[in-house]
């Protein structure tokens, strides 16, 4: 038998050769996929996320965890679509207009897969226009966008502003996050939420995507 | 200490420049272009910030090429332009400062994630190494590693710039966890100091990530940890918006008022990073004069 709490160690060490294997080992004993993710992957980078928060971890630790668990996620992903397990929601992430750093963005969209989410991710320097196409293309449930940059915290903005004129703003719930950003600054854009770190991200996520479903 | 240091400090601490980007933007670069490229194609606009600084009394300016590595000018279609774009940076300031002030030639990190393969140790190495040798051909007095997030990165081009001759500051940016006394990579101030001495720094320091008042306890902690000189350039409090715009609420009274206190911290170099301006340099000037 696979050892399911071997994976979850294995994710939360950032041994990606070990999550690999077990999830090998798990699937080819026809564990139930969705099993694996909630009840193994989720709680993991949970875990991850809290050792982040008590600074126990940092970007490094993140970053190999992500990878571990992105690489049983590739394993699990054709069964769950098989069985046709529902995901948490469909997510559009990208950096914003003029900023071209992707190191956060990419946690984010790792840790949002993590917790079962369909990410989406535009990629760095999107403008505002390419996120409304998606919104109306990929009809996400969420839609992120970072910035590193003091310098383009305006186009966080004018995102939200552009997705409001396409008269989309009601059907997503965005998200607003980066170094710069503060609860205050999305306030004051009118985004739905704010993450300070890739963990509280993803903790808020969930509450936007639950209240958004009801 | 190496001559060049020795005497800059020998009649106490020294003010170094401001904000680069910030001005660049004000003059008119388009949001997601590369400010280095500016060196060549508006170089009467770059002289101008580096001349605002040095009038306000900047006893070091800086260069326009913080991003000026062949890594990150590859974003912009401009890699194979790198050693042309750091050389102007360098004449630039030069002509700016006109004598009245020492050029110290700015290397930032490429924005490159070692751990992640997204580059190796030798592509670092050698895009540093490019970009060290045209600064210090374009005639630099010193070299100044900063924004540093990874010790990895930054041990590569503090040994980029060492391998030049000339003296090196180095520095890494504290914006992480509850105190904000770590990069984001998890690095303490003792850590970094290590790492950066090792690699053959000069000074070393810290930029960038926080307001100034947040700047003292990593200052104390550098200059325990090294007898090395401590730079500092801290930004003007934290970004907020206000009507679209991003301002910086510190004024530069309040910035100076951080001086003495950072000065008592062991900071031997001062000057600011986003959000401060020549007036802050003028502030900082008249606060150490006094």
């Amino acid at each position: 038998m696979a050892d399911l709490n071997a994976l979850r160690q294995a994710v939360i060490n950032g041994d990606h050769t070990s999550a690999r294997r077990i999830t090998e080992e798990a699937l080819g004993e026809n564990t139930d996929p969705l099993q694996i993710v909630t009840g193994c992957l989720v709680p993991a980078m949970d875990e991850v996320g809290r050792l982040f928060e008590e600074e126990e971890y940092f970007i490094p630790e993140m970053l190999l965890a992500a990878r571990a668990m992105k690489e049983s996620m590739e394993l699990i992903r054709p069964r769950l679509t098989a069985t046709g397990a529902p995901s948490s929601g469909r997510a559009v992430i990208g950096a914003a207009k003029g900023d071209l750093h992707d190191i956060g963005k990419n946690l984010v969209a790792s840790m949002l897969e993590g917790a079962g989410f369909d990410v989406h991710d535009l990629g760095v320097d999107v403008p505002p226009e390419k996120y409304v196409e998606a919104v109306k293309t990929v009809k996400p449930h969420l839609v992120c966008i970072s910035t590193l940059l003091t310098t383009t915290m305006p186009a966080l903005k004018k995102t939200i502003d552009a997705i409001d004129a396409a008269g989309l703003r009601d059907s997503v719930k965005i998200m607003v996050g980066g170094a710069p950003v503060t609860q205050q600054f999305a306030d004051e854009i009118g985004a739905d939420g704010y993450g300070e770190n890739a963990r509280s991200a993803v903790q808020k996520a969930r509450e936007l995507t639950a209240r958004g479903a009801a | 200490m190496n001559a060049l240091f020795s005497e800059l400090l020998a009649s106490g601490p020294v003010v170094t420049d401001g904000a680069w980007g910030t001005l660049l933007y004000m003059s008119g670069l388009p949001m997601g272009d590369s400010p280095d490229a500016w060196n060549l194609t508006h170089a009467d606009r770059v002289e101008k910030v580096a001349r605002s600084y040095t009038e306000a009394g900047a006893q070091i300016v800086l260069t326009n090429t913080f991003g000026a590595n062949r890594l990150t000018l590859k974003k912009h279609g401009l890699a194979d332009r790198a050693a042309e774009i750091n050389r102007a940076g360098v004449e630039i300031s030069r002509r700016a400062a006109a004598g009245r002030a020492r050029v110290f030639a700015s290397i930032g990190p490429t924005g490159l994630m070692l751990m992640t393969g997204e580059t190796s140790e030798d592509e670092l190495d050698a895009a540093f190494e490019e970009q060290a040798e045209a600064l210090a051909k374009g005639g630099a007095d010193a070299l100044v590693v900063e924004t540093m997030l990874d010790p990895a990165e930054a041990a590569s081009a503090v040994r980029a710039a060492k391998r030049t001759g000339l003296p090196v500051v180095a520095c890494m940016t504290y914006s992480a966890g509850k105190k904000k006394d770590r990069t984001v990579m998890g690095t303490t101030p003792e850590q970094a100091v290590e790492v950066l001495t090792q690699a053959g720094a000069d000074a070393i320091g810290s930029n960038c990530g926080q307001g100034v008042e947040g700047f003292i306890p990593i200052c104390q902690r550098l200059h325990a940890a090294s007898p090395l000189p401590i730079w500092i350039k801290a930004n003007a409090g934290l970004p907020e918006m206000e009507n679209g715009e991003v301002v910086y609420k510190t004024t530069p009274e309040q910035f100076a008022a951080h001086v003495k206190p950072l000065v008592e911290a062991g900071a031997s170099f001062i000057g600011g990073c986003c959000g401060t301006n020549p007036e802050f340099i003028r502030a900082v000037r008249k606060t150490l004069a006094a």
